[in-house]
């Protein structure tokens, strides 16, 4: 038992920091989902994007953590525009021709990303302070790795504050549930999409940018990633939040353990853990039925 | 008004199609005489190999333009046509068709990934088209994929891992952890490294396969940490080979274990920077700086420092020398059909491009060269920007690395 423990809890530990890119993803795309019904299939690229401009802004300003707080800023400033001038012309259409848009949006992305950056990948590294391994006793870990476990937790906890302390964020909550009363009582749902669809593009760019010094940067890291985001939103239940963290982690940990015992196993595991809970909870663990129809 | 503008009409058209008609006409007449020596080279531009594809399309440009720089092959003009093969065998097999209907390529030199140059191969096997492959494969000179007209430039897995594996064995240490690409070539060197440290005396603890083109690490690295090995062998080819070297010293198992690989490519050296690489031990087909040495070497680094303002690569050297080959082949026949040009370089096999002596093994077309372990330069100690390895030992090159005619099928 105690022989298992020392073997698991290590992969525990590794699949948590996977687990919290999931869940930075995840989050974005419910969010977005939950609001607005719109599928945002460019959640891959905007990812992307985050590790493309914490380089760029690590070449200007030779700050890391300047850059760290600038490139998701930047990514949910070009996400306001694309609910903007893309999107929005697409409310009250079939919810396919705004995952078309995306799609093809994503594509235009990763190709304008290899022709400014390069084909090749770029790589970054993390801060000094961050660069090396701490003992945690029963193994060593990056000291980068526990900053992303960290910074992804302290995230979610002011998210959270957010819609559940602010006036916005009741508002954000009230038209997730019922946008035709919301907009009875006066409010421009208009500009409540735009900030929604903002913030959610902003954690994938956070995501990127904490992904960028352990994995570098290139055009192509977004397609894999945002495919298992998808399974993880499904998993947890469309535009349900607390289903997106539980299923990111929950991803994370499969792929962790599958890959001590199974290597070859790893990538299809996350989709039999989908296909598994969709026969159980046809709506993913957390979700409403009806919502995602 | 109508009439008239009728008959402008007549007119613009008749001579727009009297122009269209020559046009078509004249050039078909004047390309008879000069009608270019065409070279296909499927690479893969995009994706985790690009850094490497971008070398070989250098390597290849300096070939073409220093035979017209000479006047041509046989009098005429030397093009190489480059394709994105993308990294995957079904578009390789498409471009390399393309290359040689569409666009008339007598030759193809090329191919990186190791399943892709499979792909490639089929395909100049079905048009009868000689291909020299600078990718390396076990199958690609072994019976039943090879032909006779299928030429290997490059090293491959078993003369590669058995040469780096012995080496590794004798002077870091007998005790194991293999991590590979789960493709062609990853696992062809894995295999011949599992048989490469059993006839050395060493123990392997574990063997771990990952998906190629990965860039994530971490979830791999406890067990290896716990398990405590010497030697870390990773075979991650491409971008691969950053991500993992940055995740292997992040998890500290570059102050527990030694790490090795059995190849290193100066293309990541460069990209992933010194401090990535210091010590990091792996053998290489040739390395700029061996010009110091060799004649052969020096002219090609002198060409592509005045044309690219950099030295080649390890992998644009391989397809400087193929496309020099396919020329030397084409002089030797006097013909450019595939299987004169492939009889003429079996009758006279010995050539050095870039490296000194290489000769092609006339059973299977293999070349036979020399190679080299290096290790990386840490920080402070590399000279200039692309001085970046230490030469440790030269390992002269000898049929004994690879495995046997017989061994390979050949009769």
């Amino acid at each position: 038992m105690d022989f298992a423990l020392a073997a698991v809890l290590p992969q525990i530990f590794t699949g948590l920091v996977l687990g919290m890119l999931f869940v930075l993803l995840a989050i974005g795309l419910s969010l977005i989902f939950g609001l607005m019904t719109v599928v945002n299939f460019s959640h891959g690229a905007l990812y992307m994007l985050g590790a493309y401009f914490t380089v760029f802004f690590l070449g200007y300003t030779r700050n890391f953590w300047v850059a760290l707080l600038l490139a998701p800023l930047m990514v949910g400033a070009f996400g306001l525009l694309i609910e903007r001038f893309l999107i929005r012309r697409l409310y009250g259409r079939s919810p396919d021709d705004p995952l078309l848009l995306t799609f093809g949006l994503s594509l235009v992305l990763i190709e304008t990303a290899k022709i400014i950056w390069g084909k090749i990948g770029l790589t970054l590294d993390p801060p000094r302070a961050l660069g090396g391994a701490v003992n945690l006793g029963f193994m060593a870990f990056p000291a980068y790795r526990i900053f992303v476990i960290a910074v992804t937790v302290a995230v979610l906890f002011g998210l959270w504050a957010f819609l559940t302390r602010t006036n916005v964020g009741l508002i954000i909550r009230a038209g997730s549930r019922d946008p035709l009363m919301v907009r009875a009582l006066g409010i421009d749902l208009n500009r409540i999409w735009l900030l929604v669809f903002g913030i959610g593009c902003g954690l994938a760019g956070l995501a990127g940018a904490l992904a960028g010094p352990m994995r570098g940067a290139y055009a192509d890291m977004g397609v894999t990633m945002v495919i298992e985001s998808f399974v993880v939103v499904v998993v947890g239940g469309m535009g349900s939040l607390l289903g997106a963290v539980v299923a990111g982690i929950m991803m994370g940990q499969v792929v962790g353990i599958t890959t001590y015992f199974a290597p070859k196993l790893a990538e299809i595991m996350v989709f039999v853990v989908m296909a598994v809970v969709l026969l159980v909870r046809p709506s993913g663990i957390f979700g409403e039925a009806g919502l995602a129809e | 008004m109508a009439s008239m503008s009728r008959r402008k009409f007549l007119a613009a058209t008749g001579v727009t199609a009297g122009a269209v008609a020559t046009q078509g006409l004249f050039p078909a007449v004047l390309r008879a005489q000069g009608e270019p020596l065409r070279i296909g080279c499927p690479l893969p531009l995009t994706g985790p190999f690009a850094a490497l594809a971008a070398d070989m399309q250098r390597g290849a440009q300096l070939a073409q333009d220093e035979l017209n720089a000479k006047g041509g092959v046989m009098g005429r003009k030397v093009e190489v046509l480059f394709r994105d093969d993308e990294l995957k065998p079904a578009v390789g097999a498409q471009r390399t068709k393309e290359l040689i209907e569409n666009q008339k390529c007598q030759f193809i030199v090329g191919g990186l990934a190791a399943h892709v140059q499979m792909a490639i191969n089929e395909q100049t096997k079905k048009s009868k088209v000689l291909f020299i492959s600078t990718s390396q494969s076990d199958e690609i000179s072994a019976k039943p994929d090879t032909s006779p007209i299928t030429f290997h430039e490059a090293l491959n897995p078993t003369i590669t891992s058995r040469v780096m594996g012995t080496w590794i064995a004798q002077n870091l240490g007998k005790k194991w952890w293999i991590i590979y690409a789960d493709y062609a070539w990853g696992k062809q060197n894995n295999a011949v490294l599992q048989d490469t440290l059993q006839k050395n005396g060493g123990t392997l603890l574990g063997a771990t396969p990952y998906p190629l083109g990965s860039a994530e690490f971490s979830a791999h690295l406890p067990k290896i940490q716990a398990a405590k090995p010497d030697v870390l062998v990773s075979v991650t080819p491409g971008a691969d080979n950053i991500a993992y070297l940055k995740q292997a010293r992040s998890f500290g198992m570059d102050k527990t274990m030694k790490l090795a690989q059995p190849l290193l490519w100066i293309s990541y050296l460069k990209e992933g920077g010194p401090e990535l690489y210091a010590d990091i031990y792996g053998s290489i087909n040739w390395y700029w700086e061996l010009q110091d040495t060799i004649p052969s070497a020096k002219k090609f680094v002198e060409a592509s420092m005045k044309k690219f303002n950099m030295p080649p690569g390890d992998y644009g050297a391989y397809s400087y020398s193929g496309v020099l080959e396919v020329a030397r082949g084409v002089e030797l026949a006097k013909s450019t059909d595939s299987e004169a040009v492939a009889n003429a370089l079996r009758k006279s096999p010995v050539y050095d491009h870039f490296k000194g002596k290489e000769w092609w093994r006339a059973c299977d077309n293999k070349a036979m060269q020399d190679m080299w372990i290096v290790k990386g330069r840490g920080p402070g100690k590399t000279k200039g920007d692309w001085g970046l390895m230490d030469i440790v030992a030269k390992v002269a090159a000898d049929e004994k690395y690879d495995r046997t005619c017989a061994e390979k099928g050949h009769v």
